[in-house]
């Protein structure tokens, strides 16, 4: 049996021992431990080092709340910092190790640090790093040095660099009543509302479900609590319509009563939970919301009160009797407030020595009384504690206190103790209902915020909505149930509860103010003076005050130090609390891992999309690249090969005889309808009325704005029915460009828009040979040049396969895009490589058809960037000027049309290196002098038709630099060399070859 | 938030995507008055309150909706279809 270990009380599994690793030396506890309370029934309490100034710390609460704990969990190589030991569940190897210490916890180096205290107070790194340096430093890096070491000094632990293997998952719920916290009251809410038929989910983030049941120590019915709660909960989780979810934290409340929750499903190694996640997140879609999330108790600040042994005195009660550990064996309690007389009878029945009760009030209730001499000590009423001492606390020094004016008196008197059990009363957890909207009201009686009138259906119970007694934590707490399920309350009656009749108002001090440093914020260091320090320097509003001082900004986010800062600042400013007011609570309610953040969302349901000829390209070498979503051949390499000699022996081909390209991903919109034409001569900026049917004509969109949106060809099938290609990129965005204008702009055009990319594939045939091909496999029509002109459709089989042939080139050769439904892509794709063997045709990829595009001067996503007009591709010539059209109206506007904007070039290199995209052309300058950048390179490639390395750019001046000397500039690829400018049509620039 | 799409009922907003102002007039296609334009395609208010928008249900109906939404409060107020409510303003159609 472990020393501190009680000797019968606690809800832990003694049979079982689970062993564990704290700092390398191997502990024991049992199941229902957590690592905190497993700590100290093995007698530790120095467990960390402080953020700031390095000073030994320990256990200071029982839960979500602890400021100071946070350790590291280390699993295999992995290792997860700045998890509190009060909210780690003990299980058999678990292996932690403390934080911000070296080069050990017993002795930190950097807690010489504390000689430094006086220079590290609120806005250090304000005051010295924004500030001029004077003397000899002057104009150095010298604060910036400082910075670094402090820095590091400072901090919590550190995160690891190995991939983490656990799995992360998310989940949709949707429910008529949330119910957050399973104490009493969000028991009895829960019971209600699904007594009424509502679906409920019941969340709780601790194991077990009971709250203050767990250690009230009190009788509910005619059980002890816990087992009451213990039925409840067994009770609800047996029920159809709830779905009871422990280990569970709502920890975001958002709009439209949607909650963020995340459950720890096996939060330790993997292995001992196959293929469970480690965490789960949770979206929840509440009908109503149930807030039950009870109250945190919050510290008084003293000197000295940060020491090892001091803690909150519902947390050593807690861990008296839920876990039947003894956080000392000579205890002190130091209260404002009834309730911590319920702790000292507690932990003097669980075995623990109580040396003395001190309590700043003159007067107290008969059951405190009677409280106190069930722990056997007379209180010592009107005094406070002004001082410990010890690395571990081993004494506190008490002095005479006048709650009434907050005045210190008389001699301190010295009382050894190994435990101090603090409280300055208790807040209800309002977090939630704050994050929801609406400002927090204050409570005199219980010096507290209360949670704010709803901004959001949800109804508040128990001590999150200010019940003081169990009784009324029942009460309210069904009440709350019923009305979420839309019921009026109830007035049967409830079970009957045997407690202590204590008087729940604290006094109003929760800091006494005598000679040496008092922690605020544990975590974050921040000191009484500190908050008066904010409060002389002008930073009185509360937000200033986080900011200035890092109050509550730490990863417990102020749980146990929200108020005593607002009441030191009230005190300071002499206005009430209200006056001073609260900041606003934001998500999360308690840190939350970003792998479940990360959770796996499925690529968020995007599809891979494949082409029908998918499997043929990977069957047949290709190497596929992501195009958006797409997945398309880059090259079909053959052994050996580079990608480089990979393209140009696929582009030379489709220059020398035929090649054949996989081109279903272009985007294709059917328009159909009586008003098509005329819907598409106000979208496109040239005219397709007139286009006769059969036939199709290239096009070019804008923006509203008159920059270039997008370009394509468009195929007139039938009178009333178009078919629209549109870049691969840009097929989404130009559905939804079409979608908005007639619905929001035109909805009497008799339109309508289908995207139909997935319903064709496409090949494209391309070459001198591309006629032949098609001559041999083609049945039911010619494709002659009289049967098949340039930009001529004809429909006919391949293959036994219906077939739509046009004749259009973007290669710049004789070409066909060869159409056919995606169901025959991959046969009418094998027909073709049939009819293309005696002229040995070549399937090409996305970098041959990239270099064949680049010869030709023909523009793409690199060039139509969002920025450049139809004038800075020189397509002047597409723009209407017999009809208004979609950004007719602003493309002419002055800087548009400036002569010297970036313009479509050519670009050669003309020392035999490759170029880059992305690089810049300059005037002048040299690989280590940056020249003035005149435009930049936007798509470049070794040119086999040309034999030279060129590229498309724009370039200031565009076409007036046609035959001018210039160089590219890439000083990240360490590229500098000459170049000449020329026109952008490189290859055949007559069109020769397509028309042929 | 949910945004109660009249086609396909209350949805999340992941499946919408949003579209802009929706206060905005079209100048008639016709008009070469460049201040009216620029404010149809630049000016937008951002005021605190109820405002429309437009919202497409790209992972729905592919409708565009005209949400009035409190930006202070994020509650919605009514949609409607935008075809319902053509913004072209001018005489031609």
């Amino acid at each position: 049996m472990s020393p501190r270990r009680a000797a019968s009380t606690g809800l832990v599994d003694r049979s079982q021992a689970l062993r564990f690793t704290f700092d390398g030396r191997t502990y024991s506890g049992h199941p229902g431990d957590t690592l905190a309370s497993a700590l100290l029934a093995n007698g530790i309490t120095l467990v960390g080092r402080s953020f700031k100034y390095h000073r030994p710390r320990g256990i200071f609460t029982a839960g979500v709340d602890e400021p100071n704990a946070l350790v590291t969990v280390l699993s295999g190589d992995g290792r997860e910092p700045n998890i509190p030991a009060t909210q780690i569940e003990l299980y058999e190897g678990l292996e932690v190790e403390s934080q911000n210490r070296f080069p050990s916890l017993e002795y930190d180096l950097g807690a010489l640090g504390q000689l430094a205290g006086p220079l590290l107070s609120a806005g250090f790194y304000y005051k010295t790093f924004m500030g001029p340096v004077f003397g000899p430093l002057k104009g150095t890096r010298f604060w910036m040095i400082c910075e670094h070491a402090i820095r590091r000094a400072a901090g919590l632990g550190r995160a690891g660099y190995e991939k983490d293997p656990a799995r992360y998952e998310e989940m949709n719920a949707f429910c008529d009543v949330l119910v957050v916290g399973a104490g009493p009251a969000g028991l009895m809410a829960a019971e209600a509302a699904a007594k009424a038929g509502r679906r409920v989910i019941l969340a709780e983030q601790e194991p077990k479900a009971g709250g203050s049941a767990l250690w009230s120590g009190e009788m509910i019915g005619t059980r002890p609590a816990h087992q009451w709660a213990q039925a409840m909960a067994e009770k609800l989780a047996a029920t159809e319509n709830v779905r009871f979810l422990p280990r569970t934290t709502v920890w975001g409340y958002y709009d439209g009563n949607t909650l963020a929750a995340l459950e720890r499903v096996a939060d330790r190694p993997s292995g001992t939970a196959k293929g469970l996640p480690r965490l789960r997140l949770w979206n929840i879609r509440a009908g109503k919301v149930v807030l039950a999330t009870g109250s945190l108790e919050r510290p008084v600040v003293f000197p000295g009160n940060d020491r090892p042994g001091v803690m909150l005195a519902g947390a050593a009660e807690r861990y008296a009797r839920q876990y039947g550990v003894l956080p000392g064996e000579r205890i002190a309690v130091f209260t404002n407030n009834d309730g911590a007389y319920r702790a000292a009878a507690a932990l003097r029945k669980a075995g623990a020595g109580v040396v003395a009760i001190v309590d700043v009030r003159p007067e107290i209730s008969d059951a405190a009384r009677a409280l106190a001499q069930e722990a056997g000590v007379e209180p010592l009423l009107g005094h406070a504690v002004t001082g410990t001492a010890g690395k571990r606390l081993t004494r506190i020094t008490i002095q005479r206190f006048d709650a009434a004016t907050g005045r210190v008196s008389g001699d301190g008197r010295p009382v050894d103790v190994d435990c101090l059990a603090v409280s300055g009363g208790w807040s209800p957890t309002i977090h939630l209902a704050s994050q929801a909207g609406g400002k927090p009201v204050w409570d005199e009686a219980l010096h507290a915020f209360l949670p704010p009138s709803p901004m959001q259906p949800w109804v508040g119970a128990g001590a999150f909505a200010g019940a003081k007694t169990t009784v009324e934590a029942l009460s309210t707490g069904r009440d709350a149930g019923l009305a979420a399920a839309g019921k009026k309350p109830s007035r049967a009656r409830l079970p009957a509860v045997t407690a202590p009749a204590l008087d729940p108002a604290p006094a109003p001090v929760l800091e006494i103010k005598a000679a040496g440093k008092a922690f605020v914020d544990l975590q974050n260091d921040v000191t009484a003076e500190d908050v008066r320090l904010a409060h002389r320097e002008g930073f009185i509003s509360v937000e200033h005050l986080k900011r200035y001082t890092t109050l509550g900004m730490a990863t417990d986010q102020g749980k146990t130090s929200n108020l005593p800062g607002l009441a030191i600042m009230a005190d300071a400013r002499g206005l009430p609390i209200p006056e001073v007011g609260t900041t606003r609570f934001r998500p999360p309610f308690s840190p939350v891992s970003i792998g479940a953040l990360a959770a796996d969302r499925h690529r968020h349901f995007k599809p891979d999309r494949l082409t029908p000829m998918h499997d043929w390209h990977v069957g047949h070498g290709a190497r596929m690249m992501e195009a958006g979503l797409w997945h398309r051949p880059m090259i079909y390499g053959q052994p050996g090969e580079t990608v480089e000699q990979a393209y140009i022996r696929e582009a030379a081909a489709v220059r020398r005889s035929v090649g054949i390209c996989d081109v279903s991903t272009l985007g294709k919109i059917a328009v159909k309808g009586p008003d098509a034409a005329e819907f598409l001569d106000r979208v496109y900026t040239n005219t397709f009325s007139t286009l006769p049917i059969g036939k199709a004509r290239y096009g070019l969109m804008l923006r509203e704005d008159g920059i270039v949106l997008d370009d394509g060809t468009t195929w007139r099938l039938g009178a009333h029915d178009f078919l629209m290609t549109t870049t691969t990129a840009n097929a989404g965005k130009v559905m939804q460009h079409l979608e908005y204008f007639l619905d929001a702009v035109w909805p009497h055009l008799k339109v309508h828009v289908t995207s139909v990319t997935d319903q064709w594939a496409g090949a494209a045939v391309a070459g001198p040979d591309a006629r032949r091909v098609l001559e041999a496999c083609v049945t039911g029509t010619g494709v002659d040049n009289v049967a098949l002109p340039f930009m001529g459709i004809v429909h006919g089989r391949i293959a036994g396969a219906p077939v739509m042939i046009c004749r259009l080139s973007f290669s710049g050769e004789l070409a066909y895009e060869v159409y056919c439904g995606a169901g025959h892509g991959a046969h009418v794709w094998e027909a073709l490589m049939d009819a293309g063997e005696p002229f040995a045709i070549t399937p090409y990829g996305m970098e041959a058809l990239g270099a064949l595009r680049i010869e030709k001067g023909h523009v793409t996503g690199a060039e139509i960037d969002g920025r450049t007009t139809a004038r800075d591709l020189y397509l002047d010539g597409m723009l209407s000027k017999k009809k208004p059209f979609i950004g007719s109206a602003l493309m002419d506007r002055e800087s548009l049309i400036d002569k010297n904007r970036l313009r479509l070039v050519g670009i050669v290199s003309l020392d035999g290196q490759p170029l880059g995209g992305g690089a810049h052309v300059v005037e002048k300058g040299s690989l280590d002098e940056l020249g003035a950048s005149i435009g930049h390179i936007t798509a470049a490639c070794y040119s086999p038709a040309l034999e030279r390395h060129i590229g498309l750019a724009l370039v200031k001046g565009g076409k007036s630099r046609h035959g001018t000397r210039a160089f590219v500039s890439d000083p990240l690829r360490k590229r500098f060399g000459p170049v000449e400018i020329v026109s952008h049509h490189f290859y055949d620039p007559e069109g020769r070859r397509m028309h042929g | 938030m949910l945004i109660p799409c009249p086609h396909c009922g209350p949805r999340d907003v992941q499946e919408f995507s949003y579209q802009g102002d929706a206060t905005r007039k079209r100048p008639d296609p016709a008009s070469t008055d460049v201040h009216a334009w620029h404010a149809y395609v630049y000016d937008r208010p951002n005021p605190a309150g109820p405002h429309r928008e437009y919202w497409q249900h790209i992972g729905g109906c592919r409708a565009h909706i005209v949400v009035e939404r409190d930006t202070l409060s994020h509650e919605v107020l009514g949609a409607a279809f935008a075809s319902d409510l053509s913004n072209q303003g001018g005489t031609r159609p």
